[in-house]
């Protein structure tokens, strides 16, 4: 009765060894608790006890193990990608051959309607590079031999880069003292425009070199004492090397250090700015649109004037008695410095009343927009005055009473 | 500025030289005088003021000025003529109202002051069936008040002029021919019952009383709009009143037509007080009803605005010199600018704004 329930059990455990293995990143808590069973003793009751954890067990590892994609199922994935998107091309219309990433994405947005909030819940058709995670390959081969001979550093993608990076810094070094040897070396400032590009984050770096970067610090041993001489992170250190090779005027390596710069759009350029019409008088007026929840505003503002204003026909203290509203009205103008100086007609319709006094204000803000120079109106869609606010009433859902208020919870 | 505290320092005797180069100024009224002559009448929030900066100043204002250059000129022979102050909501037309009655109480007027006849027309809790006349219904609470602060404020007219005829009050009391009116109103203040009857009786004999021209009768009624309205007030059986039906709406119509001479009239249209009114409405033409206007016609209507630069200016200094406005911004031209608009001009509004700067 004992002798077969060892066996077996040994069986379990080289199972739960092998299961171990395959995947890498593996909790050394399942080699743990099987040594710990190897371990302790054989009781009958016992062993009938433990044969039931080590099922247990089995089952925990089996839910455990990450799922791991196999560089067959990926090109598959990636074939029937392909093969899907000529399809696309060919409902949509279009040539197989020139059917870009985006083309696909606004076919999908026209077959598929989703009227979900949350982009990414949308449907999606990308490449399977994007939408499955990266993952490394099994880095040993068959002998057990790991093939990057930094493999056992532990995070031999990140080594390998700072090494690759320390080399292409040496050997800058060097070109330059040889250049000064020689006498040739220029001053020339060749520093790329860094103001609209913006270093790696470290999730960003992680999700590049496939390795988890966030653990302890990296401490650095000088000379057989390991002292912490700077308590920085790897990412921090990564970055310091890679701004060192940029102070050292490197023309050549350039592309090296890009690759791990983002660039930063500045999103004013996409303002648009009404033209000012004049009308027969000779009286400089601008007009546009506003909107807020669901109340319409159309605004026309003249160049001079006393600062009067009216809404549908109304004048604005009888239209929003509230002096909330009227404190909404005057922002853009109190904002901008030009209080007394222009006059306003308004129509509104919609809405209620603090959604017609938003609408209005940004219909406001968007026509004197034309009056006012660039600057001022960068200033503006700094301070929130040129955006639409998209606040609207969130949907009741079904199970609660309002969109978010649950039920009275009774006990029984 | 220094003009402003030159008539800063006027009291109300010389009002008669107030002309158009005081507009936009404020004068000050003696805290005594506020009390004889005004028991009832000025504004609530006014009232506030008053007591917080411890002295009662009024600002100088055209249609004001006006109207006491008319009054100034009025001819007693001929019958008396009927002004209606109207406005939008905040102007100032109570107060400007208030302005007249205080020049007219230094000049010796009568004054015949009514605060508000929305308060006759809403919310009254004991209607008693009228003795007089069946139809109508009696308002003893809202009655012996008005009677309390009429005592209040004329004090002298109430000895020297004499009731014409005899009135008899119920089995045991009456008043006799030649007696004086303060005998009335006592009478009606201490038998609360007949007290819509002695506000009747005390209207009568004042409107047949001034032709004769011993005094000048001035009648001011704010919310004048209420007497030709609708009412709130229902029967025990739930049936509403119409205006006709109270006793002392129909006292005051009387007195409001132009049938006597020796005096003037004096009206404000109100839209805050009233029933069923929209709130943009502020024309005659529409707080009065086809009813009122008619009978008011015809009238000489004065319409009181908003602050223009100038009184703007002189209303923030004066809150500014009673360090009322305690922002570090009020002080300044952009401050200035920011209250101007959000209050556009509007006293009631501006008023309400600085309330909480």
């Amino acid at each position: 009765m004992a002798a077969p329930c060892v066996s077996c059990y040994a069986a379990l455990s080289c199972r739960l060894f092998l299961g171990g293995r395959v995947s890498l990143s593996q909790k050394q808590g399942v080699w743990k608790a099987a040594a710990a069973e190897l371990q302790t003793g054989t009781g009958s009751q016992i062993l009938r006890l433990r044969h039931t954890t080590g099922v247990s067990t089995k089952k925990n590892v089996a839910a455990l193990r990450r799922e791991t994609y196999t560089v067959d199922f990926i090109k598959k994935q990636i074939e029937e990608f392909n093969i899907g998107k000529r399809h696309l091309a060919n409902m949509m219309g279009e040539d197989p051959e020139t059917f870009t990433q985006e083309d696909i994405d606004k076919a999908i947005a026209y077959l598929f309607p989703s009227g979900l909030f949350e982009k990414q819940a949308r449907p999606i058709m990308k490449h399977p590079e994007q939408i499955f995670p990266k993952q490394r390959a099994i880095q040993w081969g068959e002998d057990g031999r790991p093939f990057h001979f930094l493999f056992y550093t532990g995070k031999q993608a990140y080594y390998s880069l700072m090494h690759e990076a320390y080399g292409k810094l040496l050997e800058v070094e060097k070109r330059q003292n040889q250049l000064q040897a020689k006498g040739l070396f220029s001053e020339k400032t060749k520093t790329k425009d860094l103001i609209d590009s913006r270093w790696l984050i470290k999730e960003e770096l992680e999700e590049m070199l496939v390795e988890k970067l966030s653990d302890q610090d990296g401490r650095i041993a000088v000379r057989r004492v390991t002292c912490l001489v700077s308590r920085s992170s790897y990412y921090a250190q990564f970055i310091r090397l890679l701004e060192r090779l940029l102070t050292l005027h490197c023309g050549s390596e350039e592309e090296f250090v890009q690759r791990f710069r983002r660039s930063v759009t500045i999103q004013s350029k996409k303002q648009l700015i009404e033209p000012v019409q004049y009308d027969e008088q000779g009286m400089a007026f601008s007009t546009s649109e506003g909107k807020r929840k669901s109340a319409k505003a159309e605004a026309i503002v003249y160049g001079h004037g006393s600062g009067r204003i009216k809404v549908n026909g109304i004048d604005y203290l009888l239209y929003f008695p509230v002096t909330q509203d009227r404190e909404q009205l005057m922002f853009p103008f109190h904002f901008l410095d030009r209080l007394g100086k222009h006059d306003t007609t308004c129509t509104v319709s919609g809405g209620g009343r603090s959604s017609q006094a938003g609408a209005i204000r940004l219909a406001v803000a968007r026509a004197l927009c034309s009056f006012v120079t660039e600057e001022e109106v960068e200033w503006m869609r700094q301070a929130g005055l040129l955006t639409a606010d998209p606040r609207v009433k969130e949907r009741k859902k079904p199970g609660q009473e309002g969109a978010r208020r649950k039920f009275t919870w009774k006990k029984r | 500025t220094m003009l402003r505290r030159m008539t800063r320092l006027l009291s109300g005797a010389r009002q008669a030289r107030h002309g158009e180069q005081h507009a936009a100024l404020h004068y000050h009224i003696p805290l005594q005088d506020l009390k004889t002559v005004f028991p009832q009448g000025l504004p609530p929030r006014f009232i506030m003021q008053v007591k917080t900066f411890n002295e009662a100043c009024l600002m100088v204002r055209k249609p004001a000025l006006e109207l006491l250059h008319y009054l100034k000129n009025t001819n007693f022979a001929h019958p008396a003529v009927r002004y209606v102050l109207y406005g939008e909501k905040g102007t100032g037309k109570t107060l400007s109202l208030c302005h007249v009655v205080h020049f007219c109480a230094k000049q010796d007027w009568l004054i015949l002051h009514i605060p508000d006849a929305h308060l006759w027309v809403k919310n009254c809790r004991g209607l008693l069936q009228s003795s007089y006349n069946k139809q109508r219904f009696d308002q003893p609470v809202e009655a012996s008040i008005w009677l309390k602060n009429f005592k209040t404020a004329n004090e002298r007219f109430l000895s020297q002029i004499k009731v014409q005829e005899k009135y008899v009050w119920n089995k045991r009391e009456s008043t006799e021919k030649g007696s004086p009116l303060g005998a009335v109103v006592e009478q009606g203040l201490t038998r609360v019952r007949n007290a819509t009857d002695a506000v009747g009786i005390v209207l009568k004999e004042l409107k047949n009383q001034s032709c004769l021209g011993a005094f000048h009768l001035l009648v001011a009624v704010d919310g004048v709009n209420a007497l030709w309205g609708r009412t709130s007030l229902k029967r025990e059986d739930k049936s509403l009143i119409a205006p006709e039906e109270l006793a002392l709406v129909c006292s005051l119509r009387k007195m409001v037509r132009n049938d006597w001479h020796g005096g003037a009239i004096v009206l404000t249209l109100s839209q805050t007080g009233s029933l069923f009114k929209p709130r943009k409405a502020y024309l005659p033409q529409e707080l009065l009803g086809k009813e009122g206007f008619d009978a008011l016609d015809p009238f000489i209507p004065i319409l009181v605005s908003n602050y223009n630069p100038k009184e703007f200016e002189s209303c923030i200094q004066y809150y500014l010199e009673n360090k009322w406005l305690q922002h570090e911004k009020a002080h300044t031209e952009e401050g200035k600018k920011e209250l101007l608009f959000l209050s556009d001009a509007n006293p009631g509004q501006l008023e309400r704004l600085c309330a909480y700067l």
